[in-house]
């Protein structure tokens, strides 16, 4: 993986730009000090570090705006970074580089049952967001596995989905407005707390971005009534084709689960090493939630169930208790946790037609012994977006290029079965390079342009997302 | 024109020497009228790819709504967010189309619950203003590869792009559904009683009030789920509720997502799109019929011809755009809500970017 070069001409201005940056934001929202920037020299990928020439943590959007604003009169790239979390690379600076931090800004400004909605600055965490509704009865839906820490911000920049999606949709389906702050220090309102645009939809046009068309600073969320309940169901097979048809049946029966998650056996091993959740020791492992009330859950469950013994379930277990579905999703979500506890490991991202599971995950354990990498496979089953675990060694000399070789394989084979390369992690660097197998040069020039209009100078994170060779011309302009 | 697949829609794109009159269906006849030569997309039809076990479907833009209706009403699965039909309401003919559906970003009641036609959309081609075919999104629902164009062409009005393929995301269409029914109330009395059915956990999916001031509730799901939720609704609201069932709950959405009570009346109609606790006071400003969707979100009013209702709501948190009125009007009025200069000049960007030559719909936006 290749960043582009350090602008010299850039770094020659450091001192200038950090004047100028000094006169517009209080002291400790400016970071210059070496051993400070270091905490932002990577993100949650950690392979990849650089340190950025300086990181600033504006207070406020109009601190965003001027910052914004210098950074573009004396063209220095911006790289934008909500918590941190990106599996991604999307907020790995470059040398020359200013890291924009959203940290700072953590307040929410407005909450409103009876328009269900929430108005937050978006350096706040993903689950705060759900903290401040809980109470009166609400939640926010999007819930990806890092929501603990991470920062709406990212979630808008890489349109962040969870577990809970294949009922609520990701965070584009749950964004009604943002205020964005262009590259030159323009301020935008996009949408607000009603529910559609007027003329072209700026709003889904930003979310999913990567932090390339502006910075987000605030952002009106749709809450939802909590479900009056929820229970997991937790069922064992002796084989993943198996595993698959089921989720298959599952949806054609017209039952619509709030999640369905799979786990393969190394994964369950893993999981059950690590959380003790009581997890069968099988080839396939699927989590199916059901919500309602008691009734519902259990008439619900009740089909799913009916429908999982056709195919011959080498376990099937209802949680019983509250804590029992805790320790059902503990599991689940200590995935990454507990597979980190074994091994370096690579987290992919790729999605697929839900038909297309055994053929992949068949493909992929072929591949598996081909590299001579073990995997463990950990996926949203309902939605087909899956996440491939390649354990490596990063000690090893040689280990990570041929995790990463494998990865793309793997996520080239994602798009030949009518798929792509990310369902929620974002291209960021990780990804930017194969974009070509799954776009041809229009396509992407199609996207690139949507840049040129926002950010005419590519200074927003300029070396994310596309292929560096098809960007060279437009981040040299 | 009437290209017969992609390819030929690229080439009549790009030989095109002066302005271009997109048309699905001809349904939706909304915008500032545009004169240039039509270019039908009906010979863009056909569905590629239904998975049911997967919820996707990929189909030809210029495909009649009803065809793609009736294939997924074989497999008991549908379109989630109940696109509206016009025809009614506009007085035209013809058959809707996938694509007019998307270009109008079409979303009926069920918005409130499971998104809008933008939410189910998952992928597009499209040939822009030069000629060059474009695809993005794809046909899974969780994609986030590059950027989201998919979103873009929801609600473009075929500006920005002439759509040839569409994939969407499906559900299942639930056993049953009833709904309650309350006497005439106020908007902002309704408006109230609407918000809280919306805050309450048992998936209420239609939330409106009809021209007559009375507020209906809507629930789906499996038979017993149906009765359980309404009978708990009721409780929950208080008050005398009406129950309607079955096809007279069908049919009373239809008439609410078509906006029937308006059709074959005189006046202009206009749609807002607004914070539903302002509802209320814009509804009072309007002074005119309204019927109410979206829990107050969404207000379909109807008001005198040539009226400026947009200038004389003045204000608010929203939007709001003239869904019917004279050719006359729709020139002199603009019919998007004019947008603030910055992001003005973001729309003006994109459409010098995918049409340099201004040959779609120029001028249909404003």
């Amino acid at each position: 993986m290749d960043m582009p070069a350090a602008n010299p001409a850039t770094l020659a201005k450091r001192d200038r730009v950090l004047a100028r940056l000094a006169e517009v934001l209080p002291a400790q929202a400016l970071i210059r000090d070496e051993a400070e920037r270091r905490a932002y020299e990577c993100d949650a990928l950690t392979a990849y570090t650089c340190l950025p020439m300086a990181v600033v943590l504006p207070g406020t959007t109009a601190e965003v705006a001027d910052v914004l604003r210098i950074c573009h009169e004396e063209r220095v790239p911006v790289v934008p970074r909500g918590a941190g979390t990106s599996l991604a690379g999307g907020s790995l600076p470059t040398e020359d580089a200013i890291i924009l931090g959203v940290a700072r800004m953590r307040d929410v400004l407005e909450v409103h049952h009876a328009d269900r909605i929430i108005r937050v600055q978006t350096g706040i965490t993903n689950l705060a967001v759900t903290g401040e509704v809980e109470s009166d009865g609400f939640f926010y839906a999007p819930d990806p596995s890092s929501q603990l820490a991470c920062a709406i911000a990212g979630n808008i920049a890489m349109n962040s989905g969870g577990a809970h999606c294949l009922k609520y949709g990701v965070t584009t389906n749950n964004l009604l407005g943002v205020t964005l702050v262009q590259m030159d220090g323009t301020v935008v309102e996009l949408g607000g707390a009603h529910m559609d645009a007027t003329g072209y939809d700026l709003l889904g046009l930003v979310c999913g971005s990567e932090g390339q068309l502006g910075v987000v600073t605030e952002a009106t969320l749709r809450i939802l009534p909590k479900p009056e309940g929820a229970r997991p169901v937790l069922m064992g097979f002796d084989s993943s084709e198996v595993a698959g048809a089921c989720v298959s049946d599952i949806i054609k029966a017209g039952v619509l689960p709030v999640a369905i998650e799979f786990m393969d056996r190394p994964c369950i091993r893993a999981c059950e090493d690590f959380a003790k959740a009581g997890y069968p020791d099988c080839e396939a492992l699927l989590i199916v939630e059901v919500e309602g009330s008691q009734d519902e859950i259990d008439a619900q469950l009740g089909l799913i169930t009916q429908i999982a013994r056709r195919h011959n379930p080498v376990e099937l277990r209802e949680s019983q208790s509250e804590d029992e579905s805790k320790r059902i999703w503990l599991g689940r979500k200590s995935a990454f946790g507990a597979m980190g506890n074994i091994n370096d490991y690579m987290c992919l991202d790729g999605t697929i037609p839900v038909s297309s599971l055994p053929f992949v995950l068949r493909r992929i354990g072929e591949m598996s012994k081909e590299f001579g990498l073990d995997v463990a496979n950990v996926f949203h089953a309902g939605d087909g977006n899956m996440h491939p675990l390649i354990l490596f060694d990063a000690n090893k000399p040689g280990d990570l290029e041929l995790c990463e070789a494998f990865g793309a394989e793997i996520l080239k084979l994602c798009v030949e079965a009518g798929g792509c390369l990310t369902g929620e992690h974002g291209v960021g660097i990780e990804k930017r390079d194969l974009m070509s197998v799954q776009f041809t040069p229009e396509d992407l020039e199609a996207q690139m342009r949507v840049k040129d209009v926002f950010d005419p100078h590519w200074l927003l994170n300029p070396a994310k997302v596309f292929p560096l060779q098809a960007s060279a011309t437009r981040r040299a302009a | 024109m009437r290209p017969a697949n992609e390819e030929e829609l690229s080439g009549m794109v790009r030989a095109a020497r002066g302005p271009l009159v997109v048309r699905g269906g001809g349904t939706r006849s909304v915008g500032r009228p545009v004169a240039g030569e039509m270019l039908e997309t009906g010979g863009l039809s056909g569905i590629g790819l239904y998975e049911p076990g997967a919820l996707t479907l990929v189909v030809g833009a210029g495909t009649p709504l009803a065809e793609v209706e009736a294939a997924l009403a074989a497999e008991g699965q549908r379109l989630p967010f109940e696109p509206m039909d016009m025809r009614a309401l506009l007085g035209t003919e013809g058959a809707p189309t996938v694509g007019g559906m998307v270009s109008a970003n079409a979303s009926g009641p069920r918005r409130v619950q499971a998104g809008a036609c933008r939410d189910s959309l998952i992928g597009v081609r499209f040939v822009d203003g030069s000629g060059t075919i474009v695809k993005n999104g794809g046909r899974v629902m969780k994609n986030v590869t590059g950027y989201d164009l998919v979103k873009l062409m929801a609600g473009a009005w075929g500006t920005l792009g002439v759509l040839s393929e569409c994939s969407f995301k499906l559900l299942p269409v639930p056993e049953a559904q009833a709904s309650l029914r309350s006497a005439a109330m106020p908007p902002q009395e309704a408006v109230t009683v609407m918000s809280r059915a919306l805050g309450t956990p048992y998936e209420v999916n239609g939330a409106a009030r009809d021209a007559d001031g009375r507020v209906a509730l809507r629930i789906e799901g499996f038979g017993a789920q149906v009765r359980y939720r309404l009978a708990a609704l009721e409780e929950a609201l208080g008050g005398e509720w009406e129950r309607v069932e079955g096809a007279a709950s069908a049919d009373l959405w239809r008439g609410i997502r078509d906006v029937t009570a308006f059709a074959g009346q005189a006046g202009d109609v206009w749609r807002i799109s607004a914070r539903p606790s302002d509802a209320g006071e814009i509804v009072a400003r309007a002074d005119c019929p309204v019927v109410m969707d979206w829990g107050g979100g969404l207000i379909w009013a109807c008001c005198a011809e040539g009226r400026d209702l947009r200038a004389d709501l003045g204000a608010f948190r929203g939007h709001a755009t003239l869904i019917r009125g004279s050719e006359a009007t729709r020139a002199a009025l603009p019919v998007f809500q004019p947008e603030p200069a910055p992001v003005a000049a973001l729309a003006a960007g994109l459409r010098a970017k995918f049409d340099p030559r201004g040959v779609l719909n120029p001028g249909l936006m404003g």
